[in-house]
């Protein structure tokens, strides 16, 4: 008996071992297909032209209306909230030292180093990211891809680079937008709260940011558009299953992106704070 | 037309084609001529490996063995820009349609002419009208997808279809979910299109009726291998049980190995 035990528990280690190494294996492969996507994507922007397959403007002028413009006033409100967030309780820490006042520093550097691109990234995840692997998910069970090759479109160029270069428009754009609300909020709750001029606040957040601050905002959410338009195109291509599979596609395409978002954060902010 | 005139030529053919799907084979050794101008239509069950030899035909799937040749070129071997010319010659009409749903019915009949031309705006709207009243939707060009019925939509795929006036048309499923008038109304726009465009067709079907009423040819698929191709007649008179069990809607007729329907009930590999 005590050999027979041991003989299931030796299975069952196998078979969990086995699990993680399948499980790595599709991790990679998907991986590797997230990254041919973007270099096809980039592929075709740099060649389509010549070779009947131009990306096309008014392609990418929609998906830039529906990705940024769209998000305008969403991504304007919740920075204002944030902003006014961050004074709270930048405030209330900072009163333990007696140093309210600095607070402007605080918010200053990490609304344009972190949290800015950190909420547009999410936001644009789970609006536009969630939109396009709905979208091409859909087109998939469809049959819409293969009706667009056999008509001889490339259906990577036609839908995932349009999206690879509104998000690459859109992202940075709005995270500008949002460090500038994020401060604004900023500014109104600590003019409130500590009696500071608005114009003495500004002041001193122009005096504290240099533009290496708010580049590395910018590169992080270069890096965050990137992640969030393959992430959503990978998705959307490899849905299978019908309805129900493109449901999963988009909460997977949600997840993914968000938890990718945030880990890349992460490592960037490690390696540009060195 | 340099081809000798003796005997129709062939346009498509398909030699010694093996195609698997996660590596459970669907087609295996398909052998297959199709000839200028005439309907070909492939026939079988579900299961029989009918779409899977279509998405072969159209360059969608990739089989493990075996060459297709489209108007004289290897479309396996082709590269990517040469493919995209020989697209021009072909064109394919889903299941469902396919119509693109953020397109209107007139934007997705044009968009063929848009990728593969480079006519005015005017040019590509009154063309795409002209095949639009070849399938009687004349006036429908501004709704959407989603506002038209199932076989407005076929109708619509159709058009686009052929808006490039190519030389093979390639139909998947005319009449799956239509209703027999609609279905018939199709098998009759199908016949006029030959007539008029003298285009090669391939039906993939698995409506009898249809197939007897449109075919030159019929080619019987099941499971995975070609049982018979021949004209309607020829079909109809075979003495082969599995298409004697098709024609007639007959159950199949499997032989039942004792040993083997064992096997698959316990489990236990032989």
């Amino acid at each position: 008996m005590a050999q027979l035990w041991r003989g299931q528990g030796v299975a069952s280690w196998r078979v969990l071992l086995e699990q993680v190494g399948r499980q790595a294996v599709a991790g990679v492969e998907e991986l590797g297909y997230a990254a041919s996507l973007f270099g096809e994507s980039l592929y075709w922007l740099a060649v389509g032209q010549g070779r009947k397959q131009a990306v096309r403007l008014p392609a990418i002028c929609r998906e830039t209306v529906l990705i940024g413009i769209q998000a305008i006033p969403i991504i304007s409100g919740l920075s204002l909230v944030v902003g006014i967030m961050l004074a709270i309780q930048g405030i209330e820490t900072l009163r333990t030292f007696g140093a309210e006042s600095k607070v402007v520093i605080g918010i200053a550097l990490s609304v344009t180093r972190e949290f800015s691109p950190l909420i547009v990234g999410i936001l644009v995840a789970g609006r536009s990211g969630s939109a396009i692997t709905a979208r091409i998910g859909t087109m998939q069970e469809n049959q819409e891809i293969d009706a667009l090759r056999v008509i001889g479109i490339n259906p990577v160029r036609y839908l995932a680079s349009p999206v690879l270069v509104a998000m690459l428009l859109a992202v940075p754009s709005l995270t500008v937008l949002s460090d500038f609300m994020a401060l604004m909020g900023g500014a109104l709750f600590t003019s409130l709260k500590l009696g500071m001029n608005l114009q003495t606040y500004l002041f001193q957040t122009c005096e504290v940011l240099d533009v290496g601050d708010v580049t590395q905002g910018l590169v992080k959410s270069l890096v965050f558009a990137v992640i969030i338009s393959m992430v959503g195109v990978s998705n959307g291509f490899q849905v299978r299953g019908g309805a129900e599979g493109v449901g999963r596609a988009t909460t997977r395409s949600v997840v993914l992106s968000i938890s990718c978002i945030i880990l890349a954060d992460m490592v960037f902010t490690f390696f540009m704070n060195r | 037309m340099t081809e000798p005139q003796n005997g129709p030529e062939t346009v498509i053919r398909v030699e010694r084609l093996s195609a698997d799907y996660g590596g459970r084979p669907i087609l295996r050794d398909v052998s297959l001529a199709i000839r200028r101008g005439e309907i070909l239509v492939i026939m079988g069950g579900s299961g029989s490996g009918k779409s899977t030899l279509l998405r072969c035909l159209l360059g969608l799937n990739r089989p493990t063995a075996g060459t297709v040749t489209v108007l004289g070129r290897d479309i396996y071997r082709l590269k990517e820009r040469e493919f995209h010319g020989l697209r021009r010659e072909m064109g394919v009409s889903f299941q469902g349609g396919a119509l693109f749903g953020s397109m209107t019915v007139g934007e997705n009949v044009q968009l063929p002419l848009r990728e593969h031309t480079s006519l005015d705006e005017q040019t590509m709207r009154i063309m795409s009208r002209m095949k639009l009243e070849v399938v009687n939707l004349a006036g429908f060009e501004d709704l959407m997808p989603a506002e038209l019925s199932g076989g407005m939509i076929k109708r619509a795929a159709l058009a686009r279809a052929i808006v490039m006036d190519p030389k093979l048309l390639f139909f998947d499923e005319p009449s799956a979910g239509l209703d027999p008038v609609v279905a018939a109304e199709l098998d009759e726009l199908i016949l006029r299109l030959r007539a008029a465009m003298g285009m090669t067709i391939v039906v993939v079907t698995h409506e009898l009726e249809s197939a007897f009423k449109i075919a030159d040819r019929i080619t019987v698929l099941d499971q995975g291998v070609i049982l018979m191709t021949g004209t309607v007649a020829e079909v109809r008179g075979s003495d082969n049980q599995r298409i004697r069990d098709l024609l007639g809607r007959r159950p199949r007729h499997d032989e039942v190995d004792p040993e083997e329907y064992l096997r698959r009930l316990t489990g236990v590999a032989s």
